[in-house]
Parts: C-alpha cells; structure tokens; sequence
C-alpha cells in the first residue's frame, strides 16, 4: 500500500514539473516580460538593469528553479495587465470557481447516478429512451449555449433568477462566499445547472453503459442462476461492480468541471479564475495564464490522486497488488 | 463490373441496413447534409453580404424577424437585423461556413499531425517515442478547451494585434489541431507496434526497404478505419470548439463572425429584449453539431465489432 | 404428467427455441425431447453452435433475449417450468434447479469475498440465521475439497487458483440442495490435470446428493468418464440417445460413428482417425430432410426429402432412417471417405 501511494506521489510531482516546465517557458520565453513592464519611454539601459535585477540573465536551469520555488510559494510574478501581483488575484477569486465547482458536481451527481443507473437497468423504457435521446442533445449543445437559453427563459422571460454576477457573498477570513445570503444562492442556480448540465449527462451515460456492460457478464447470470433476487442481483451485485470504474471518471470530471467553469463564468459575468483566464488570454496576460495553468494541473493532480486512492479502497484486488488494467481484466 | 458489385455488397451490408433502420440518423445525415450545402453556397444563396461595410444602412439596423409580425420587419430580412443592420440570416449562412470550414480543417490538421507523430513515435521507438508520449499524457491532463486558449493566448503575446486579426482562422484552426492531435497518435501508435512485431516487417527491412513505406503501405490502411472514427466525431468537438473560442471572444472576430462570435455579439443585447441575434445562430449551431454527433455515434456503433 | 418413484425428473418435450433475426428466423435448438430421472448423469454433446447449451439455458430459464421458447413444454417433478412468470421461476432457481458455467473466473463477482456470495445464496432459498448460514457456507467449501475452509471462505475469488474457484461455485451451485444441476462446459476453462479433479468431485458429490446433471460439454471423454447416458446434439437437432457405454462402443448414428472414430485412443495403434468431411451446416443453412444428409456415408434419397425422428436403433435411439423398416431409399453413388 505505502509503495503503491509512494509510486503515485512520485508520478504526480513529476507531472506538475512538465507542466512547470510548460508554464515557465511561457513566462519567460513568450514576448519579453520587460517589455510589458515597463512604459515606452524607459531607456535600454533602465530595461537592461531591470533585466539583471529580476534575474531574466541568469542560466535557464536556475531561473527554472527559481521560477518553481516561488510557483510553490503562490508568488506568479505581476500581471501584464494590472500589475497587480498574480498570486493575489488568483486568490481573490478562487472562492467564486470552488463554490459553483462544487456546487455544479452535487448537482450532476445527484442527478446523474440514479439517472445512469435507471436507463441502465430498463433501457427499452419509454423514460430510458427518453432519457438518452436527451442526454445526446445536452452532450452536444454547448454550454454557452445552454446558459443563454436558461437566463432567456428564467431572467428575461421569467425574471426570477439574475443573469449575471454571484449576488452578495460573506467574507470568512480570506474566503469569500456566496453560500450564506439568499441573493448569492439565487446567483449559484443558472451557473450551476448550465455547467453541470454537460456533467450530467456523462454520468448518466457512463452509469448506463457501465451498467449495461454489468448486466451482460457471467457472474450477474450466474447469481441469477442461483436464485437471487431481483434487487440483490441489481443493488448487490450489478450497481457496485458499475460504480467502481465509474468513479475514476466521475474524479476526472470534477477536474473538467473546474475547466469548463471558463465558459460558464464568461456567460454569467461570474467573478471566478474562469473568467480571468480568458480575460487573460485577450490581453495575452503570460504570467496570468502561466499560473492558472499550474493551478489547474496541480487540481487535476490532487483529485486523480484522491481518485486513485479510492479506487484502492472499493476494488479488492487491488490491494492483493495487481495493476489496475490487470484487475480490468486487460 | 466491380463497380456495380461494390454497390450491390455495400447496399446488402449490415452497415446500410443498420442506418437505413434508424430513422434518426438518417434524418440527422439529411440536415447535415443540408446545413453543408447552406453554408458552401453561402455566396449563392444569401441575400445579402452582411460582412461589406459598404452593402450595410444602419436605417435597416434592429428590425426583428418576420414571423413576430412587428413594426419594421420586412422580407428582405426575414430573421431581422443586428444594431449594425447586418441581415441575420446572411450571417448565418457565412458564419455556419467558417464554423464548418475551422472544423474540417482543423480535424484535417489534427489528423495528419496525429498520424505524423503516431508513426514516428512506434516505429521509432527509445526516446522518442517516450518523448511524444509523455506530452501527449500532460497535454491529456488538460481539456482540449484549455490548450486552444492557450495556444491562441501564447500567439497574441508572440504577434501584434493588428496582425492578429488577420491570420486569426489561421491561429483557431493550429489552436484546435494541435489540442486534438493525441487520440490520433495513440491509436496509430498502437498499430504500428502491433505490425512492427510481424514478420513481414522484419522480412522487408532485411531485404532493405524503407520503413517508411511499409508503415505507410501496410500499417496505415489497417489504422485508417478508427482514426476515421475518431475523426467523424471530433468535427463536431472540432466545431464546438472553434463555437467556444469565438463566444468568448478569443475565436474569430466579428469582422469574420462564425457562429459561436454571433451568438457572443446576440448576447450583449439579449437583456434588452432583442432575442433574434443571439436565437438564431443558436439553434442552428445545436441543429448542427447534435446531426454531427448522431452521426458519430451511430457510426461508431455500427462499427464496434462487440456489439454486433 | 407423470408421478411416482420411477418418474423422471425432467421431461424435455418438442422443445425448439428460435432467434428472430432480420435475416428471418433461426431455429438453434429443433423438437428435441429427452428424459432425466432423479440422480442421473446426462451428457449432452455436439460441436460447438449444436445447441446443446442453449438447451440448458431454456432449461434454467436463462435465455437471453430475443431468444425464446418457440414451442414444447419443460417438466420438473411433473410440473411445467417453461411457462412460469420470472418470479415463480426464480425461486426454482437456485432451489431445484442449479447452474454451473465454463469460466469460474468470470462466475464470480470479483468484488465480493467468496463467503458473502454464499451466505447470500443460502439465505435465499433457506430459512437459516446469519451464522447458521456461515456454517453451512463452510460444510460446504469442506465438502467441495477447499482446504482451510474457515479462513478461506473471507478470500476473493481472485485469491483462488482456477480448479479452487471451480470448486466454490459448484459449492454455490449446491447450496439449496437442488435436485438437478445443468453443467455447462465446467471443465472447459481448466488445466486437464485439474479437469480430472473437478469432475470426479461433481460425480460424488452428485451422487451423495442424489441430484442429477446435464452435463452439456464437447469433451467425449468427460462424457465417457461420468455420464450414464448421453445425448448427441447436431445442427439443433438430437442425433442420438443411449447409455453412454453403448453410444460409445456401437453407435448407431453415423454422425456419432465419425465423432467416436476421431477421438483417440491409447489402447488402438495404429487406426487412423475418422474425419468426416465437411462442417457442421450454420443455422441458416440447414438442409432439408435430414441435417446430417450432406455429409453422411450411408446417405440416401429419403434422407434428403425427409426429417428423421428418434427410433430405436439397436440397443439406442438414433434419428437416422437407417433404422426405420422403410430404410432410406436408393442410396447414394457416394465415395466413403476412407482416411
């Protein structure tokens, strides 16, 4: 088990260097930091002081490693277009991101397991048919798209929901939130849905196909062969051998969810990391966009980790040291 | 003779007869076969040229669609106007052709890299091989949306904005290639190994033919069946995608609108009421892509040995 | 509907299970009938696609859709199984009637210990308390031959080497103590060192029981080993039926000749193994008349016209005009094919 998690340590730190290594190339190699930070008017000399005096002179490997410590540290450097210094703002708006996150992955679980599991179970339904045909449009309409039909609908139409911002938050100590006042949950119900719509669907297919796949294997016919019942066969046996590689990918949505906050924020002019990063991509803001990269691979990182463990924990076989792709039956 | 006979075995095949049956799909290949032919006649078809300044009166500016029955609206116009007086339904049409052309270019583009890098990669082997893969593993980390905003972020910073503008289907369709290439490379990788062990591979280098030519005779025919595949349903990511930049302002400009920049502009004045900017591009774009993606699916059911 | 001490367990009658496909539809199991009685060991056998397992899965009820019963009627114990709604049929399941699968790798739900999967079956057929149905899971990993029952009935399927695992679901099987046990391919999957083994258990454990076995398997020498009667299935249809000795020894089928001619024996030296020539037609190529008609050395043109049903033929039955009083008309010009 130690060697296992050992292992998995070792493979995430050496991803997050590759990215790091991605990131500081960016940084320091994309148009000329210098350049960006200073007024028009500086002389070369100025430029070139500067140049020595944030260290852009030094050898690669050192700036690299340089570069690392302070990622590690949560200090990016100044933002191109504000100047602000790039840690904070991050900071100040990772609260608005986590908080739909979240609140997006509750929304597509909740829905989309028993969805999943549903449509698996009596797929020649009328629902189950249903069902997926739906689920084929909400996985092929984009979610810009589908935001904008929900703030049509519930903000122009209807106008009981708001169509832009995140309402009033609370203030906990660093951590801003949008949890504790009616407007701030009024806020989170479009965003929400719009972005764990996509999610949901997935999961929805994924359970069912998984389920599907279940149904047809030979311990589920034998356990009916031996009499079981309906629910044992089904909630026993079928739903738990589903459940198992669904949670791999369950984990690396939540990642994708985080991502895809991007558009959804852009949609509803919600305040998070989203809609930084694309801001900063128009103005090519290179220290902005370095650090949301490693931001974002290092939550990749954590929840595949988290996911790997869980894994370990429900599938026995594992445990006894078999691979993954070995207990799969590859 | 051969000609007629292929017809005759594809027509008894089960592949026609499993699209023939499902009506759905058939309908979906008619409106994307529709919306194709829409958007390359685009030139021939629309009404107006909404993207010539010098065609454009802003007295037209605003009108909504007929059907509503409002003040103002007018059969020239049939989907009404934008505040500029560009006729929405001529900027349909062009827009869904740029949407479509980023998309099969940049599947295109991913493909050819995909295939390139897939080859090299397995029959090269060492530390190549481990090179390429351990990029495509990190760029797999992160969602393709993610690699085109920062191949587009990364251009803007290396080039002027001006510049920009101009060769901006040029960035979108690298930026969507180059998030897409991996799927291609694994596959074809995998092949390639697969044959390297064979015999005849060993037999022909022994006889001195270049390995490039038996990968590209050999090993390319039998991959080319799911790397089609793949890339059936990644013209719809594709398009997706390129829809997505431009929303968000980093795609095409809206001197060059596809899609997803009409629905963007549409969305600026949805809150005061005029819906007809930002409805109709939208509604075609998921008619397209959902036609696009029951393509996809059913061919690659219809192609899964397993579920035959 | 017959009853009393001598009354067989199972009566298959006219069973045909059919496929609809859209090419039309395929008959895979045609008016097969046959008897078990009550402790009998009944090898099914025929090349693969003969429908032999399909039989058995009608049998247990397990056939997967669109496969259905088209006609005949199933009876255990007198009473018609073939009809019953999934309830009633599942508490048969298990109960009366038990199933053993060729894999028992892929048997067994590799995310449950081995014990829960017991203690779960033998608690849905019998009125037994949580640790008394622990105990019985044990009785019976002893009985199966597991060494160690006690602490090895915590372990997953994937602790146990292959026959071990065979040896867990013919444990699973037994549970309930059921009267007839269908055996699909069980020793298929295993070592041939292993084979031996898992047979020779499921032949004891069968007879202290007193329960039957279909034991459906395209191994004659499993068949000669443990059966006491056989049945030889071909193109859906049955060839043959006898007690295995003579079904061996004298087959009367020429089907069942060409399969006992091509299995080798150590005692013969020297005899060149029979082929028959040509393949075993596809269900939807069978011919009219009999099905073996094509490939028959003692062919003739009522065979080719008519179907034949089973008549006793010397000391079995066999479905092969040879045997009627009738014969089978002009015999072909046909070279016998002297390997």
């Amino acid at each position: 088990m130690l060697a296992f998690i050992l292992r998995r340590l070792a493979q995430s730190i050496a991803v997050l260097l590759a990215v790091g290594l991605v990131a500081f190339t960016l940084f320091h190699y994309v148009g000329d930091p210098i350049n960006a930070m200073v007024g028009q008017d500086t002389s070369m000399q100025e430029r070139e002081e500067l140049r020595q005096r944030l260290g852009l002179n030094d050898p690669a490997p050192l700036q690299f490693a340089r570069f690392v410590i302070n990622s590690v540290q949560g200090k990016f450097g100044l933002s191109y277009r504000t100047s602000e210094p790039v840690g904070r703002m991050i900071l100040e708006r990772l609260p608005a991101t986590l908080e739909l996150a979240f609140c997006a992955a509750v929304f597509s679980l909740c829905f989309g397991v028993p969805m999943g599991v549903w449509t698996g179970l009596y797929p020649k339904h009328w629902t189950s048919r249903f069902l997926q045909a739906a689920s084929l449009i909400g996985v092929s309409l984009p979610t810009f798209l589908i935001g904008i039909l929900l703030i049509m609908v519930f903000a122009v139409i209807l106008g009981v929901l708001p169509s832009f911002g995140r309402g009033n938050s609370v203030q906990i100590g660093w951590w801003s939130s949008g949890f504790f006042t009616f407007s701030g949950l009024k806020a989170l119900i479009l965003p929400s849905i719009t972005l764990g719509l996509f999610q949901l669907t997935l999961i929805m297919r994924l359970v069912r196909s998984e389920m599907l796949e279940v149904m047809r294997t030979d311990y589920i016919k034998f356990a009916r062969a031996r009499g079981l019942s309906n629910r044992a066969v089904n909630f026993g046996h079928a739903l738990k051998n589903t459940l198992v590689p669904v949670i791999t990918i369950v984990g690396l949505q939540l990642g994708a969810i985080i991502a895809f906050s991007i558009v959804t924020e852009t949609v509803f002019s919600w305040p998070g990391m989203g809609q930084l990063f694309v801001q900063s991509v128009q103005f090519a803001d290179i220290p902005v966009m370095a650090a949301y990269l490693l931001l974002v691979a290092f939550f990749f990182v954590v929840i595949n980790l988290v996911v790997d463990l869980l894994y370990y924990v429900v599938d026995p076989r594992l445990r006894s040291g078999m691979t993954t792709s070995a207990a799969r039956g590859h | 003779m051969a000609f007629v006979d292929l017809v005759r075995r594809a027509a008894d095949s089960d592949i026609w007869y499993s699209f023939k049956s499902s009506r759905i799909v058939v309908v979906a290949t008619v409106v994307t076969l529709l919306t194709f032919a829409m958007a390359f006649l685009a030139p021939i078809l629309a009404p107006h040229t909404p993207f010539d300044p010098a065609t454009l009166n802003l007295s037209d500016a605003l009108k909504p669609p007929v059907l509503t029955g409002e003040d103002g609206s007018d059969w020239t116009f049939p989907l009404g106007t934008d505040e500029q007086g560009r006729d929405v339904l001529s900027s349909i049409m062009y827009g869904t052709r740029l949407s479509l052309v980023v998309g099969i270019a940049a599947t295109l583009f991913s493909m050819v890299l995909g295939i390139a890098l897939g080859l090299v990669s397995g029959y090269v082997g060492g530390a190549v091989d481990a090179f390429i893969m351990r990029l495509a593993d990190v760029q797999l980390t992160f969602p393709a949306l993610l690699v085109a905003l920062l191949i587009d972020g990364v251009v803007r910073g290396l080039i002027s904005v001006q510049r920009h503008d101009e060769i901006a289907l040029y960035v979108i369709i690298g930026a969507i290639g180059l998030s897409f290439w991996v799927q291609y490379a694994r596959t074809v990788r995998g092949s390639v190994l697969v044959e390297k062990g064979k015999e005849y591979v060993q037999a022909a280098r022994v006889i001195g033919l270049s390995p490039v030519l038996i990968m590209v005779r050999h090993v390319l025919p039998n991959v080319m069946g799911p790397v089609l595949v793949i890339a059936t349903i990644n013209i719809g990511l594709a398009v997706l995608t390129e829809a997505t930049l431009s929303f968000l302002g980093v795609g095409l400009p809206s001197t060059q609108p596809s899609l997803g920049t009409l629905i963007r502009l549409g969305q600026e004045v949805l809150l005061s009421g005029t819906w007809w900017i930002v409805i109709f591009p939208g509604v075609t774009l998921a008619i397209l892509v959902v036609a696009v993606n029951l393509m996809g699916d059913w061919l690659r059911d219809a192609l899964n040995p397993k579920l035959r | 509907m017959t009853t009393g001490a001598n009354a067989p367990l199972l009566e298959v009658r006219h069973l045909r299970v059919e496929f609809p496909t859209r090419r039309g539809t395929l008959v895979a199991v045609d008016d097969v009938s046959f008897d078990l009685a009550p402790g009998e060991v009944l090898g099914v056998v025929g090349e693969s696609g003969a429908g032999k397992s399909l039989t058995g899965a009608a049998i247990i009820g397990l056939l997967e859709p669109p496969g259905r019963i088209a006609a005949g009627e199933i009876r255990l114990e007198g009473e018609r199984i073939d009809n019953l709604p999934y309830e009633k049929m599942r508490r048969i399941r298990g109960a009366k009637i038990g199933a053993i699968f060729q894999d028992p790798l892929t048997s067994l739900n590799p995310l449950y210990g081995i014990g829960r999967q017991l203690i779960e079956t033998i608690q849905t057929h019998l009125p037994l308390s949580a640790s008394a149905a622990r105990a019985r899971a044990i009785e019976l990993l002893k009985e199966v031959g597991i060494p160690g029952a006690e602490t090895r009935i915590d372990h997953y399927p994937h602790q146990f080497s292959g026959g071990m695992r065979q040896r867990v679901v013919i444990a699973l099987a037994l549970c309930a103590n059921p009267r007839l046990i269908v055996a699909d391919e069980p020793t298929t999957a295993l070592d041939v060192s292993i084979q031996a083994q898992i047979i020779a258990l499921l032949k004891k454990l069968c007879r202290e029981h007193r329960t039957a076995v279909m034991l459906v398997t395209h191994d004659m020498g499993v068949i000669a080993e443990t059966a006491d009667r056989v049945a030889v299935m071909y193109a859906g249809r049955l060839a043959e039926i006898g007690p295995v000795r003579d079904v061996v020894k004298n087959a009367a089928h020429p089907y069942t000749r060409g399969l006992m001619g091509s299995i080798p024996s150590i005692g013969e030296r020297g005899h060149r193994l029979t082929q028959i020539e040509g393949s075993m037609p596809r269900l939807t190529e069978i011919p009219t008349g009999c099905a073996f008609n094509p490939r028959c050395p003692d062919m003739g043109e009522r065979c080719t016209r008519e179907r034949p049903e089973l008549m006793a033929a010397r000391i079995t039955q066999a479905a092969c005009w040879q045997y009627d009083a009738a014969g089978v008309g002009t015999k072909a010009r046909r070279e016998t094919v002297d390997a």
